[in-house]
């Protein structure tokens, strides 16, 4: 029974991490239409924001707090300054922004190389952190994965809130549903997609603060982790925010099961097939919205 | 009197008039380049290198007839690409342990005293050569059904390609004992009882890898120019209508898919004897991607664009990253970027341009 109940929070803990980098993708990815492929290279952005001010700040725990907000900014305007030289140029073409972003990302990536060096750094976990906590007797939770847990839910619940009731959250839906009918009506649509980029970004950069706590900082971080969040995005039906929170959480424990069982690069290859599975049961995700679009 | 009408919206050229001598000229100077000029001109070093890039090339071919014809941009070729290759190398490696011995891998580090069951067939040479290209084929097959029956496509295909990208890469890395894990497989000595130490023998591969290049642009030249090639155009630019004209776009899309892995096997195993290697770091999510590269430069929608920039983006990295790794990563960066942002069609759609320009002054002069 603790070995199923650790293992399951495991997973949710995997999806935690997720969810946090599917977050700006649901936003960005399922919002705007737009695959930005250098979303994994904003996580690294806020990975070694962290990192950067661990050599100014020396504690551990203020160095986390003040990267949070940092990193923010810093993977927004990374975003937005993608968005303004060169997505704004491909809304109408989807399939062509995937390449486009792979391309700066990899200047992103290399660019973090002839920074940073090419090996991993690493960073100090507050000391708040890197103990764990009984929850039982036998079930045992990291602190640092207790965190994340925390940190995901409150960036959802700070981005639904913003969606849902704001005034920017109205233009953005606004400008996703019907942005010429947005446009006439007054609504400034290049600025909400520059916001909608910047809040996008940002959220990935506070991702990249949370990764330091559970894995290497490198200029390769973002490519090995963002196959996994786009795919929570589909599954969970674009522009779907309840999607991608159960989704991410269903698939991380999803991952950590079939891990348990079996080995992790075979759980690589069931988990796809899950996906494709389940893709033949809803093919436009978990949570779709109904039109009678053409496309 | 009045017509009702409409005047044609697109005038589609003459193609199959006028076309068919140009692409027969075409195919002649390919045929005397590939296999008079560049065995002619270069050593067997660069030679080898040419096969490679050509491998290339026909992965790239079949990327051209999915995503530049058939509008489906898949990030997954490396997976096909692997499939033919390790179908191929395992073979090769049997035939180089010698019959009822291992491949030197598997002694290392797999401690296996036996053949596993999934490797056994592949000692036939009948079995692995159909194997190259079937098993990509019957692989695509299957999801490709999955996928557009269920009408999943545009940017969620491109994810679920290269998800299945990842997962074949992260798959075979474990597998160690079986597989070489992420080393590959190594080594590969002999092709068919040909040493492929032998300088005279690579070059033979190499003209195996033309002849399999032209073939395989034949082949798309043939699928492009057909009913069916108008067809993959057509639900490329307008699935839904084609769906109302009578037919099954999923059909449609799932020919052009199995032929571009069919295309992608064939590169693959024709890679190993030439390069000697195939390993999990040629058929992950970042060379999967890079496929697509020498596609969008060369020109998706075009026949021999594809190949010709495949080519040329390969050998670009070739000359510049071994002088200048850093410099390299970032010239490729700009190659995603500016010549899609820029010149959507790739440098075929110059050619076009031109020729539309030249044209109309004729016209008016």
């Amino acid at each position: 029974m603790t070995v199923v109940l650790s293992q399951l929070f495991t997973g949710i803990s995997i999806g935690a991490v997720l969810l946090l980098i599917a977050l700006g993708l649901s936003l960005t990815f399922g919002q705007m239409n737009v695959i930005n492929m250098a979303h994994g290279e904003l996580i690294m952005f806020g990975a070694y924001t962290v990192y950067v001010l661990q050599k100014v700040i020396s504690g551990a725990g203020i160095s986390l707090l003040v990267a949070l907000p940092v990193a923010f900014v810093i993977a927004g305007l990374m975003g937005v300054l993608i968005e303004v030289l060169l997505i704004r140029r491909l809304y109408a073409r989807p399939l062509d922004t995937l390449l486009v972003t792979w391309g700066v990302s990899l200047i992103l990536q290399q660019a973090a190389r002839d920074v940073f060096g090419a090996p991993n750094v690493q960073t100090r976990a507050p000391e708040l952190l890197t103990g764990s906590i009984h929850l039982t007797d036998d079930l045992v939770v990291s602190s640092s994965r207790l965190f994340i847990l925390v940190l995901a839910l409150t960036a959802v619940g700070a981005l639904s809130v913003v969606l849902k009731v704001s005034p920017l959250g109205r233009r953005i839906r606004a400008v996703v549903q019907n942005r010429d009918l947005a446009s006439v009506s007054g609504l400034a649509t290049g600025r909400v997609d520059r916001l909608t980029f910047f809040i996008g970004s940002g959220l990935a950069g506070i991702a990249g603060v949370a990764l330091t706590l559970v894995g290497p900082i490198g200029p390769t971080m973002g490519t090995n982790i963002i196959v996994n969040a786009f795919l929570v995005v589909v599954v969970g039906g674009i522009g779907q925010l309840k999607g991608t929170v159960i989704v991410a959480f269903a698939l991380g424990v999803v991952q950590s099961m079939v891990e348990y069982t079996t080995t992790v690069s075979v759980a690589s290859v069931i988990v796809f097939l899950v996906i494709v599975a389940f893709l033949q049961w809803r093919p436009q995700g978990l949570f779709t919205l109904r039109t009678r679009s053409l496309a | 009197m009045t017509t009702l009408q409409d005047p044609p919206v697109t005038t589609t050229p003459p193609a199959r008039k006028r076309g068919v001598p140009a692409v027969a000229i075409g195919f002649g100077l390919a045929a005397v380049a590939l296999f008079g000029v560049a065995p002619a001109a270069l050593g067997d070093f660069r030679l080898g290198l040419l096969a490679k890039y050509l491998c290339i090339a026909i992965v790239a071919a079949g990327i051209g007839l999915a995503w530049g014809r058939g509008g489906m941009l898949t990030l997954g070729q490396g997976v096909f690409f692997g499939l033919g290759g390790y179908a191929m190398a395992m073979h090769l490696k049997l035939t180089d342990a010698g019959p009822g011995q291992l491949p030197d891998f598997m002694q290392l580090y797999g401690q296996l005293n036996a053949l596993p069951w999934w490797w056994r067939p592949f000692a036939n040479p009948v079995f692995a050569l159909a194997a190259t290209v079937l098993l990509p084929m019957l692989v695509a097959a299957l999801l490709g059904l999955l996928i557009f029956r269920r009408r999943v496509r545009g940017a969620y295909f491109a994810i679920l390609s290269q998800a299945l990208c990842a997962a074949m890469a992260i798959f075979l890395i474990g597998q160690q004992g079986t597989t070489g894990g992420t080393n590959g497989l190594t080594d590969i000595q002999g092709f068919f009882g040909y040493d492929l130490t032998d300088p005279v023998n690579r070059r033979m591969i190499y003209f195996i890898v033309a002849g399999a290049l032209l073939a395989v642009l034949g082949l798309t030249w043939q699928l492009m120019r057909s009913r069916y090639g108008e067809l993959l155009v057509a639900v490329r630019d307008g699935e839904e209508r084609v769906r109302f004209l009578g037919y099954d776009p999923a059909n449609v899309k799932l020919v052009a898919y199995v032929a571009a892995a069919g295309m992608a096997g064939l590169a693959g195993a024709l890679f190993v004897p030439a390069v000697g290697i195939i390993s999990p770091a040629m058929i992950g999510v970042v060379p999967s991607i890079e496929f697509v590269i020498g596609v969008a430069v060369g020109g998706r929608a075009s026949l021999v664009g594809p190949a010709l920039g495949a080519v040329a983006v390969a050998w670009a990295k070739t000359a510049l990253s071994e002088k200048l790794p850093s410099a390299w990563t970032y010239f490729e960066g700009l190659l995603f970027i500016l010549p899609i942002l820029f010149l959507p069609g790739g440098l075929a759609s110059l050619v076009t341009l031109l020729r539309r320009r030249r044209l109309s002054k004729k016209e008016a002069a």
